[in-house]
């Protein structure tokens, strides 16, 4: 994939082989670039890995479902027995769909990884299957699935030269030489690293060891491409670097992503879709809007972002939504998606941002006494007490000119966004 | 608000078990495959190592064949003689006293070798370990070409310098400290220098092994609370050797229980030890119920002396080696 | 008043403070290194003695290298065992290279603990022994089949040399990552392409080590060699040990130097080895 320096739009097209003279048969994407930037995509969306000999013979795999990628279905893992075993993934089904960059969060030992190996080939399920575009793959080696993987620690063989590790997979896949050559080319040329072609890989540093990894994995044309947390060894700057340039990656070839990671920040900033995981199982899958402003439950409120838990009374239920009583007497209207919620008490979560500090303290839908107040250059955290030793978080970006002044102490009303309050359901 | 997507459902029965037996019979296939590798190399090993030590408890109550050999006849004979004698004349059995001095010096011999090995080797490897890394290399290189020099060599060039005519008798002599020369060779004592001199390596080296990676802020933590430099020698720095001391400590101890060469080179015919003894049944003495039964006393010995080192000592470090 | 620049003005002169450094530990270790090499000197010196004695030097000369080359026995004994030291070596080294691929890294399964025991018996068992037991059997395989040839030699020596080759491949194969392997069977290579271009490449310098260590052991070997050789099957130790009974001469002294130049020599390359394993 080239990119040229500027003119007229350019037509550019990935897939394997690059033979883009007639669009048809080489079965890739096309794009029609503008100043580099994306303006049309033409083609067939199903690119990767069609001319991978491990894919080739199964040129009859059609997608069951519309365009799912991976899906687990019932997947249960168990290491060890007896006493001290281990349910790494407890009756887990997720659907992936093609061309998503979908990502796996959640802290360490949730499973995530496990799912992910499990997806590669490097463990077998106990339970369940895994399939790939609607064929089942769960008790198929590593070596025959068309699936890649960027390991976290990048595992690139320190014998052999960055050429040769990128070249590694084509070659095992027996494509002649002077067509490894050529990927490797092109591989090189995508993740700027053509200056380094002979280097030995312990001569690199982190980000460019981490470059040759995607493009090891990349350079056979897999359907999907698992990532397990390829980032977390990078400094912070690079690593916000390598985000930004991992999803363009994702949209131009057009393969689907499954990235790991414990960092909801990065999962929120990267993904297409989220599946927060806790203890072996899944709790929510999303959009990454979804999943911040609706959790569906305690854990992912708490561990996306920050938040504000509240006991609350559930009232006044009706087909869209109801009112919801706060501690404070007040009542705000909620909505609601769907009719799992009776009457009572419900826990709620308010984001910190939804809420604004005000010395209108009667009017306003909450107050509470002034604890610490946090600054942190572009916002300010306001850490209050409600009655009844409730902590509660008012967060509010740091304008040019500040229009009230807080000191501690202060006894002061929080006023809540419309549809800011969310019902947990616990 | 989105839930799991549902996958549709299917008719999982059956799947899910083929799903576990898969994975199971992986697992088994891979044991399966190495169990196979290593059956090769156990094979030779039983072969030529573990196995014959079976046959050899057989001879050893068979009875003694007259021109060396066995005859297969069942004789208490062997063990017997090992530390009993039948008097040829009345056939009472009493204590064979040459029997018991031989054993008595073996394990004094080599309980000492490893003391004095010890006592030089510790301070040998930590000194090695303490060298800063680019000289470090130049120090091991230097302890581990005597480990690599044939057994033989080491104690000639022993032999070399310590017989009447050798090094040390000569230097003496020459300055005029002594008038004759010296017996030093064909004694206890040259036996247990000649084994002390072999046998060095061989404490060193596991010591330093396990000094290497010793974490010398413990030290620097034992002055700032106070100790003193033997202090800290006794109560930090040997405990944490301990796996290094107790390795070295049986690869000296073992060959040297069951030492043949050396002894024969700087203890002559008279002074014996366990493996001397064992060759004469083999050669001159014909006699080798008696001979394989002696084996097995020197084998029992060692396997008893690595169980209480072992356990009573300290663990050794890993499974093996 | 306690004037405090006076007071360490007079202190001794002392030496800095080393946190690492015990009393009378480097003496002894300096005193180590001289003697373990000190016996080593004459021995060499006195190969290149002109006359016939071990103690007195009459002049430089080459003429006990040159009666060891020549002597027809020396040559028959050096081949000999060059010959089984090359074959154990070789079968000990490949051996051992599978045990270490079947015993390392992996899970514990059942009688791993036993295998274990069985590959180190050599280490842990008195040479003599072993000798004993294998004397015994060897005479009688001798006796049936009437077979008296370089066989046992190289079996036995096989035996007692696949530890030594076992543990420096064992040590090289536990600190490979495993994540290299997978990484290559993610990338469509079968367990045998794995072997052959992630495994193999990254372990050899531990397999040259274990076949160089198993060669110096081999040749080294007295005690089994001894007892399991037949009349006039001599190696290069056993040919000097019955030299050494008999009338000694400086041409022991010239067969040893050489061998002990071959140790440094080997030694050397092992050190290499070990750097580039870094």
């Amino acid at each position: 994939m080239e990119f040229s320096a500027g003119g007229a739009p350019q037509e550019l097209c990935a897939g394997l082989g690059f033979h883009t003279d007639n669009i048809v048969e080489s079965a890739g994407v096309c794009v029609m670039l503008d100043a580099n930037k994306i303006i049309e995509r033409t083609g067939s969306m199903d690119v990767a890995g069609e001319g991978n000999a491990v894919t080739a013979g199964k040129a009859g795999l059609r997608q069951s479902a519309a365009g799912t990628a991976v899906r687990a279905e019932n997947v249960t893992k168990i290491f060890g027995s007896g006493e001290d075993q281990v349910v790494a993934l407890d009756n887990v089904s997720v659907d992936i769909q093609q061309n998503e960059f979908f990502t796996l969060l959640g802290p360490s030992g949730c499973g995530k990884t496990t799912l992910l190996r499990l997806i590669a080939g490097f463990e077998l399920p106990t339970k369940g299957d895994i399939l790939l575009e609607g064929e089942p793959i769960g008790h198929l080696p590593p070596y025959q699935r068309p699936v890649n993987t960027v390991f976290q620690s990048y595992a690139l063989f320190p014998h052999m030269t960055v050429s040769e590790n990128i070249g590694f997979g084509l070659q095992m896949l027996g494509k002649p030489q002077a067509e490894v050559m050529a990927e490797v080319e092109r591989m090189l040329v995508l993740v700027r690293m053509e200056a380094l072609a002979k280097r030995r890989v312990d001569q690199l540093s982190g980000g460019q060891q981490q470059r040759v990894a995607l493009a090891r994995a990349l350079a056979p044309h897999p359907k999907v491409l698992l990532l397990d947390e390829p980032l977390s060894a990078l400094d912070l700057k690079l690593r916000k670097e390598m985000q930004i340039e991992l999803k363009q990656l994702q949209g131009e070839t057009g393969i689907t992503f499954i990235f790991v990671t414990h960092d909801q920040e990065e999962a929120l900033t990267m993904s297409d879709r989220v599946a927060v995981m806790d203890n072996g199982k899944i709790l929510q899958v999303g959009p990454p809007r979804e999943i911040y402003d609706h959790p569906a439950d305690r854990f992912v409120a708490n561990f996306i972002g920050e938040t504000n838990f509240l006991t609350a009374e559930l009232t006044s239920l009706n087909k869209s939504g109801g009112q919801v009583k706060l501690p404070s007497g007040k009542s705000v209207a909620v909505t609601l998606a769907d009719e799992e919620f009776s009457e009572g008490q419900v826990s709620v979560v308010i984001r910190p941002e939804h809420a604004q500090l005000t010395k209108a303290k009667s009017q306003a839908t909450l107050t509470g006494t002034l604890r610490n107040i946090v600054y942190i250059g572009t916002d300010t955290h306001y850490h209050l007490q409600l009655p009844g030793d409730t902590p509660f978080i008012v967060r509010s970006q740091n304008q040019r000119d500040a229009l009230e002044s807080y000191n501690q102490g202060d006894e002061l009303g929080i006023e809540i966004g419309a549809n800011a309050v969310q019902v947990l359901r616990d | 608000m989105s839930g799991l997507n549902q996958a549709p459902a299917l008719d999982m029965t059956g799947k899910e078990d083929q799903a576990g037996a898969v994975a199971e019979s992986a697992r088994r296939a891979e044991v399966r495959g190495n169990v196979l590798l290593t059956t090769p190399a156990l094979i030779v090993l039983f072969c030529c190592a573990s196995g014959p030590l079976l046959i050899m408890l057989v001879y050893s109550f068979l009875t003694a064949g007259d021109y060396g050999g066995i005859i297969w006849g069942i004789s208490g004979d062997g063990w017997s003689n090992v530390f009993m004698q039948r008097d040829i004349f009345d056939g009472t059995l009493s204590i064979a006293d040459a029997h018991v001095t031989i054993f008595w010096r073996s394990l004094k011999l080599s309980i000492l070798t490893t003391v004095v090995a010890l006592i030089l080797g510790f301070p040998t490897a930590y000194f090695i370990a303490t060298r800063p890394l680019k000289t470090r290399n130049l120090w091991l290189f230097l302890i581990t070409i005597p480990f690599w020099t044939n057994l033989l060599i080491r104690t000639f060039a022993i032999v070399e310098v310590i017989r009447n005519q050798g090094l040390i008798n000569t230097a003496l002599m020459s300055f005029g400290v002594i008038d004759e020369p010296y017996q030093i060779l064909f004694t206890d004592f040259a036996i247990m220098v000649g084994m002390t001199y072999v046998y060095l390596p061989l404490m060193v080296l596991p010591i330093y092994a396990s000094m290497e990676k010793f974490d010398f802020r413990l030290v620097e933590a034992g002055y700032d609370l106070y100790a003193t430099k033997m202090k800290v020698l006794w109560r930090i720095i040997l405990p944490l050797a301990k796996p290094g001391i107790v390795a070295g400590s049986i690869l000296v101890f073992i060959p040297s229980l069951g030492a043949y060469v050396t002894p024969r080179l700087l203890g002559g015919g008279k002074n014996m030890m366990l493996g001397n003894l064992i060759e004469l049944q083999f050669g001159q003495g014909r006699n080798w119920p008696l001979g394989a039964a002696l084996s097995f006393t020197l084998l029992l010995i060692v396997m008893a002396a690595l169980i209480i080192y072992v356990r009573g000592v300290g663990k050794s470090d890993g499974q093996h080696g | 008043m306690v004037d405090v620049a006076k007071l360490q003005q007079s202190a001794w002169p002392r030496r800095r403070f080393s946190i690492r450094s015990l009393p009378g530990f480097t003496a002894i270790a300096i005193l180590c290194f001289v003697l373990l090499y000190a016996p080593l000197m004459p021995l060499v010196f006195y190969s290149f003695n002109a006359g016939a004695s071990l103690a007195f030097w009459e002049g430089f000369s080459l003429r006990w290298y040159v009666a060891a080359w020549e002597n027809d026995s020396v040559q028959d004994a050096t081949i000999r065992s060059l010959v089984i030291a090359v074959s154990a070596a070789v079968t000990a080294t490949i051996l051992a290279t599978m045990a270490a691929l079947g015993t390392t890294r992996k899970k514990p399964y059942k009688g791993l603990t036993a295998i274990y025991a069985i590959i180190n018996q050599p280490l842990m068992v008195p040479e003599i022994v072993t000798a004993v037991a294998l004397l015994i059997l060897f005479a009688s395989i001798k006796a049936a089949t009437n077979y008296h040839g370089l066989a046992y030699l190289i079996a036995a020596h096989t035996a007692f040399c696949i530890p030594f080759a076992y543990l420096p491949i064992r040590a090289r194969l536990e600190g490979m990552d495993l994540s290299l392997e997978t990484a290559a069977a993610d990338l469509y290579a079968t367990p045998w392409r794995t072997f052959r271009r992630v495994t193999l490449p990254l372990l050899w310098p531990g397999i040259l080590a274990g076949a160089m260590l198993a060669f110096v052991i081999s040749l080294d070997d007295v005690v089994i060699t001894e007892f399991v050789k037949s009349a006039g099957q001599d190696t290069l130790p056993t040919y000097m040990l019955g030299q050494l009974r008999r009338a000694i001469t400086p041409e022991v002294n010239a067969i040893s130097s050489v061998l002990l130049a071959v140790s440094v020599v080997m030694v050397t390359i092992f050190f290499f080895l070990n750097r580039r394993m870094r």
